[in-house]
């Protein structure tokens, strides 16, 4: 049985991810640290795009770069930004600055609960038109999540 | 009702979902129309609270009302509530994917770390 994700408006530019996962604090934590972790997992084989290039160095001040195959784009599409809080399985914070001044800051929050671990993800737009055009580049997104929950049904 | 933009009907719709008890109003009224009395009886609310959260509602097109007599019925407005669900589903269908995918490479480095363990 999956765990559920949850995902809640807070405000006109703030939006809450929430899901717990059957892990330490520690292991979570380093799946959102380590390149060779995250690219396992950051962009799922059900939306058929494909992580060219991932580097990231997680540390205040740090940065991180995410190239992704897209078909608009042949060269890739970038996705980058700033680490501006690495607290150690605790608490994660950086920047996303693909859109310029229009991207939102994330923060990742870990709560161990012992054999598992609770995570928030918040992401705040700086503004509500930031947040209204964020939301348009979903509008886009592929129908395979639709085909995946089939196929996780079947 | 409030003419508004598409985009600033949006934005008064999610506002107006942000509410626990709205979106509790919401679901009831996915079930049955209902008078204003009745909902604020259901949510164990006042009258004149009861009327806000519907008015909230109301400007965001989520909720239509009209009034019979002396009795105000609520119902589900039209389209708008497809609209801001579909989008907030699109966005949770993401992260579940991504998640699911990471529940994956968890389970892989706790199987790793039982094996260091064991040797």
């Amino acid at each position: 049985m999956k765990n559920e994700t949850r995902v809640e408006r807070k405000s006109e530019r703030e939006i809450v991810i929430t899901r717990t996962f059957n892990a330490s604090a520690r292991i979570v934590f380093e799946a959102w640290t380590k390149a060779e972790l995250m690219r396992r997992w950051w962009v799922p084989k059900s939306s058929g795009l494909r992580l060219l290039s991932c580097e990231m160095d997680v540390r205040t001040g740090g940065s991180y770069r995410f190239v992704f195959e897209h078909p608009a784009a042949p060269e890739g599409m970038a996705f980058f930004g700033r680490y501006l809080e690495v607290s150690p399985h605790s608490r994660l914070v950086w920047t996303n600055d693909e859109s310029g001044d229009a991207g939102q800051l994330s923060t990742l929050t870990l709560e161990d609960l012992g054999d598992t671990t609770r995570i928030v993800l918040h992401e705040r737009y700086p503004s509500a038109e930031a947040f209204e055009a964020a939301k348009g580049s979903y509008d886009g997104m592929p129908e395979s999540f639709d085909q995946l929950d089939e196929l996780l049904v079947g | 009702m409030v003419q508004l933009s598409r985009t600033a009907q949006l934005d008064a719709a999610f506002a107006a979902l942000a509410d626990a008890t709205r979106r509790g109003v919401l679901e009831q009224l996915g079930r049955a129309d209902a008078s204003i009395t009745d909902l604020a009886e259901r949510f164990d609310m006042t009258l004149t609270g009861m009327k806000k959260h519907v008015g909230v509602l109301e400007d965001a097109g989520l909720v239509a009302t009209a009034k019979v007599g002396r009795v105000r019925t609520c119902r589900l407005g039209p389209r708008q509530l497809d609209e801001v669900t579909a989008w907030i589903d699109r966005y949770r269908q993401m992260w579940s994917a991504r998640f699911d995918e990471l529940d994956q490479v968890i389970e892989d480095m706790k199987q790793k770390e039982k094996e260091r363990a064991q040797r």
